[in-house]
């Protein structure tokens, strides 16, 4: 802090003092801006109160219509100024007015005047004026002298046309399209910056023209281009080359990739990354391709600027996401990257760690993580906690040193988002690892002793509700659970007093004990609290109930509310207090939106530092749910799979339509998500019409339409049909969606009465044997393969055929199968030339599969496999080779 | 689709977050509340970061942002979560190093309020619309230093009125304090 004394003491007598727009004011500004009228301009003083003007603005101050009128006018009197600095920031003022189409009139003349100007600065700042507020009628009387300017010869105007040019082509691109013979004459341009701003217009111009872009991009390519930024460009337009051609050539070199590689070597540091980032981006990138970039990449690491770094270990992270084994030369380098300074940087090196790790390095990385836990925001450590969770899903087997670590972190201090990941990561791995069920559960237990957010706390006791009682000792939860009766507020108390109703209904020994409890809780100050434990008592006291009793309690205490709490509240505000009471099935039990676990996938989700891997949470319970609301479906049973929902319809077609199937014992139900994108439309009576000719062990059952969709909001319909019980039956299935389509008003929003009859073809459906495969991961495939019995062990050998590599067969085999690799098995070693997955999953029944599968590569690329299955159920071993053999 | 290298805002914050000049150059912060909301994130993200010698970089609310601090000014560039860092951290680097021209050595908060006008002609220079238009402080700093390329205003050419306001504008200042 160089600063000479003077100012220091100016600073500490009054720290505003030296503003000079201490105090200012809207008002005082604006009659002050009447000098601008007077006869005698004095540019000093004008620029001074332009400054103010624009000082103003800049705040967030907004003119009335008639001031900033008011200000444009006299400001358009000091063109007569022949000072260059005051009609410098008289340029500026008129962009920040953005003047109306009305007044804009007055200054057009004298803009055209400076575009025609000598000096250089008047030349292209006018142009830039000028384009940022005329229309297209005045513009085509300027395009002459806008041709000119893009050849000038100064290339700060050339600058000014070209960018203009880019932002018309928005507004006026049928006018801005004819430059393009001087816009390639740019291109040649030797200033550097001239020859970026006409390659993006040029582009842009030509951008519906694949055939031109391929043309051009293949011509600069080959070397014409100076500028750092202008090769940056042609590496973006490249790879969209690359990518709209992926479909059309398979074989051989991918073309460009030559480029893209050289630039690699380029001397400006953003056009390597620019090239690095573009080779990891491409679809399907093999190692080989991926090396060359990694590289470079790698030495960046290392760079003493943390742009670099930063940089470097962004793109690292995301490849680590698709190719793990790429990565993992660069760990070191990241491993000392844990302690950079710069926080974003640590954050995105651990994450990537986490995901490249080995089984065998999980320990160490926990080690140097804990140390870095202690000085990072909150918002870093969620992102670290999430990368973990999906660490622990990945390598079951280490769940005991993450699970400390996330139950360490969960002691510490920490705000409520960063609390609820740790428990949702807990959670999380509990439902996944059995093993790590009651160790988790102790966790929890331990962390709702002193939690300060009540809504942690209600649904941690929820939790335990549901998986405490079929631990192997119950009673060790119930001192923390009945700990929160004491110490907690009414919310938490009632939770608690539901789970231990809980607990004492699954755990007969406990019952007598429970009661006591209870009984103590309806001294409760509470109201809540104490209906909630007189209704528990009732129901527990009930001792030599009928089993329809039982049935109905345990439908109370665990089964799910029936009608979606939305069309619950509604019912209950229009409910008036009468005679009569509250009729809980006269709640209308249509979802009115689509289940929430499938909006969450399909929203743009918040990528902030290097997003973790969605979570592998399902929308199993929501689709479960949804359908027992379904009286016609109810009967079906316990629902075995549904399915990610399958497109029906190609993208931004009128009716979007998917279907999501799901797999009963002896049903399977379709359920169509439709949804209307025409805003003219309301679309009524929307049904299915299914034909199973093709799918002959299937018959319709029954069909639930949709009574209305109107636009934008999706809707479902269902079609249900029988096939024979426990049979992986598969077929083919073709879908005509019919509806009765009506007008809508766009003004007032309201349909019209008459509507017409129509119907849209939609894709055909296929089930396949993998929809009878729930992939359900084993926490330890070894133990779990010699627990089968090796009698049922079924082998046979495969030719898959030449493949372009070992990983896409693997991916192949699982992706057939529908079954969960274990242990990290689906990722290969780069160069490898043999691979074994591990395999696991339920079959229809509820028959757990295990499937080892052994893949050797030759050196004509193809591809054998021996495929070794075990199951309970012989038949269901012979069932899986009767898949593969068949796919 | 759009391709090119696209700068979402240009922001110059005091010591303390306030700010002293910003440029939005897009519409993700419609009104100056969301602007201010942002201006305030971006500073207490930053702040005790130490970004005197090199650019640093951080990413927030999906967004990649490049800074750097002198003294008590705090510059800071933003750009898509998607975009080249480097690209972001030249035009930047361009920023800082043409205000440091600008103010002949002396940048901080009130010099830099002195010459607003000439901050705000620099921000004008970099950036246009959101599209990168120069980078080289050198350039930018003699396009928007217009009183030092200026023929017509030359020092002697000042009339005696002009003289003479100037004189009692610095000689109120001082006084005043």
């Amino acid at each position: 802090m160089a600063q000479p004394l003077v100012k220091k003491d100016d600073d500490l007598d009054d720290e505003l003092e030296f503003s000079p727009f201490m105090g200012i004011e809207k008002g005082a500004v604006l009659q002050e801006a009447r000098v601008f009228n007077d006869p005698q301009l004095d540019p000093r003083r004008c620029s001074q109160v332009i400054t103010k003007l624009l000082y103003l603005l800049n705040q967030g101050e907004s003119f009335t219509k008639v001031e900033a009128t008011e200000v444009f006018f006299s400001v358009t009197k000091l063109f007569q100024s022949k000072d260059t600095g005051l009609r410098r920031m008289v340029y500026l003022i008129i962009k920040e007015l953005s003047p109306g189409s009305d007044e804009v009139i007055i200054v057009t003349s004298s803009l055209m005047k400076d575009m025609n100007s000598k000096i250089d600065m008047y030349r292209a700042n006018a142009i830039r004026v000028l384009c940022r507020i005329i229309d297209g009628t005045l513009l085509t009387q300027i395009e002459r002298y806008l041709k000119q300017a893009i050849v000038d010869k100064n290339p700060v105007v050339s600058s000014a046309a070209l960018v203009s040019g880019l932002h018309m082509l928005k507004t006026n691109p049928e006018i801005v399209k004819r430059w393009s013979n001087e816009v390639q004459e740019a291109v040649q341009s030797r200033a550097a910056l001239v020859q970026f701003h006409a390659l993006a217009l040029l582009h842009q111009i030509r951008q519906n023209d694949r055939l031109a872009v391929s043309k051009l991009v293949g011509t600069l390519t080959r070397g014409a281009v100076r500028s750092p930024l202008a090769q940056c460009l042609l590496i973006r337009y490249t790879s969209q080359i690359i990518r709209d051609m992926g479909n059309h050539s398979q074989s051989g070199e991918r073309p460009f990739y030559d480029f893209l590689e050289s630039c690699l070597r380029h001397k400006a540091e953003m056009v390597i990354l620019e090239a690095a980032r573009a080779i990891t981006e491409l679809d399907g990138v093999s190692s080989r391709e991926l090396t060359p970039a990694i590289t470079v990449l790698q030495l960046f690491l290392s760079s003493p600027k943390p742009v670099l770094r930063f940089a470097a270990v962004r793109t690292l992270n995301k490849v680590a996401m698709t190719h793990p084994m790429a990565v993992t030369n660069c760990n070191i380098d990241m491993e000392s990257l844990i302690s950079d300074q710069n926080r974003s940087i640590a954050t995105l090196a651990i994450t990537t760690l986490l995901k490249t790790g080995n089984e065998s390095s999980v320990e160490r990385l926990m080690k140097q993580i804990t140390n870095f836990m202690s000085d990072i925001a909150d918002e870093f450590k969620i992102v670290v906690v999430e990368a973990i969770r999906s660490l622990c899903v990945k390598f079951p087997l280490k769940y005991r040193s993450l699970m400390n670590f996330l139950s360490n972190i969960l002691r510490e201090e920490g705000g409520f988002e960063y609390k609820r990941a740790i428990v949702d990561s807990i959670v999380t791995i509990i439902r996944d690892i059995p093993d790590a069920k009651e160790n988790g559960l102790l966790h929890l237990c331990e962390f709702i002793e002193d939690c300060e957010f009540t809504y942690l706390s209600t649904q941690i006791l929820h939790f335990l509700g549901i998986e405490g009682p079929n631990t192997s000792d119950p009673s060790k939860y119930i001192r923390y659970i009945y700990n929160r009766v004491h110490l907690e507020n009414a919310t938490v108390r009632a939770a608690a007093v539901c789970t231990l109703a809980k607990f004492g209904f699954m755990v007969e020994a406990l019952k007598p004990r429970i009661t006591v409890l209870l009984k103590r809780c309806i001294y409760d100050s509470d109201d809540e609290v104490r209906d909630r434990a007189t209704l528990f008592l009732s129901i527990l006291g009930n001792d030599d109930g009928l089993v329809e009793t039982d049935k109905d309690s345990r439908e109370f205490l665990f089964g799910s509310l029936e009608a979606p709490l939305v069309n619950m509240e509604t019912s209950l505000k229009n409910y008036e207090p009468s005679e009569e009471a509250f009729d809980v099935d006269s709640v209308p039990k249509e979802v009115k939106s689509q289940p929430l676990a499938e909006k969450k996938a399909k929203g743009k989700k918040p990528t902030g530092l290097g997003a973790p891997p969605p979570a592998p949470v399902s929308g199993f319970d929501a689709y479960e749910r949804l359908l027992s609301s379904i009286p016609e479906f109810a009967t079906f049973g316990k629902l075995f799979k549904s399915s990610s929902p399958v497109e029906l319809t190609e993208a931004e077609t009128e009716y979007s339509v998917n279907v999501v199937k799901h797999i009963f014992e002896s049903h399977v139900v379709f359920q169509y998500n439709c949804t209307n994108t025409v805003p003219e439309q309301l679309l009524e009576r929307v049904n299915v019409i299914v034909d199973a000719s093709e799918a002959e062990e299937f018959s319709e059952l029954s069909s639930k339409p949709l009574n209305s969709l109107p636009y934008d909001s999706p809707g479902q319909a269902f079609v249900a049909f029988e096939k024979p019980e426990g049979v992986p039956a598969v077929g083919k299935f073709s879908n005509t969606l019919t509806f009765v389509v009506k007008e809508v008003d766009p003004n007032t929003g309201e349909a019209e009465d008459d509507g017409v009859e129509d119907e849209y073809q939609l894709e055909d459906l296929e089930i396949v044997p993998a929809d009878y495969m729930v992939n359900v991961g084993v926490s330890n495939f070894r133990n779990a393969w010699e627990n089968m019995d090796p009698e049922n062990e079924l082998e046979d050998e495969y030719g898959l055929g030449p493949r372009e590599s070992l990983a896409e067969a693997v991916k192949a085999v699982i992706d057939v199968l529908g079954m969960q690799s274990c242990e990290g098995t689906e990722t290969v070693a780069s160069n490898a030339r043999s691979h074994t997955s591990l395999l696991s999953g339920l079959y229809i029944g509820n028959v757990k599969v295990l499937v080892k599968a052994q893949f050797g590569m030759d050196n004509r690329k193809e591809i054998a496999m021996k495929l070794a299955v075990r199951a309970d159920d012989q038949s269901v071993s012979e069932a899986i080779h009767a898949i593969v053999s068949g796919g | 689709m759009e391709l090119s290298p696209k700068v979402k805002n240009i922001l110059l914050l005091d010591s303390e977050g306030k700010r002293i000049a910003a440029k939005y150059y897009s519409d993700d912060w419609p009104t100056n509340t969301a602007k201010e909301a942002y201006e305030k994130a971006v500073f207490s993200k930053t702040k005790k970061t130490n970004a005197r010698t090199e650019v640093e970089v951080t990413a927030l609310e999906n967004n990649i942002i490049v800074y750097k601090f002198v003294q008590d000014l705090h510059f800071f560039v933003t750009g898509g979560e998607e975009e080249n860092e480097l690209i972001l951290a030249s035009v930047l680097q361009g920023l800082f190093d043409a205000v440091n021209l600008l103010l002949r050595g002396n940048v901080d908060k009130r010099e830099a309020l002195d010459n607003l006008d000439l901050i705000f002609l620099c921000f004008d220079e970099i950036i246009d619309g959101g599209i990168v238009l120069e980078t080289d402080a050198n350039v930018i700093a003699e396009k928007a230093g217009i009183n030092s390329i200026d023929p017509n205003a030359l020092l002697s050419e000042q009339t005696i009125s002009q003289a003479l306001a100037t004189a009692r504008e610095h000689l109120t200042r001082s006084l005043l304090k």
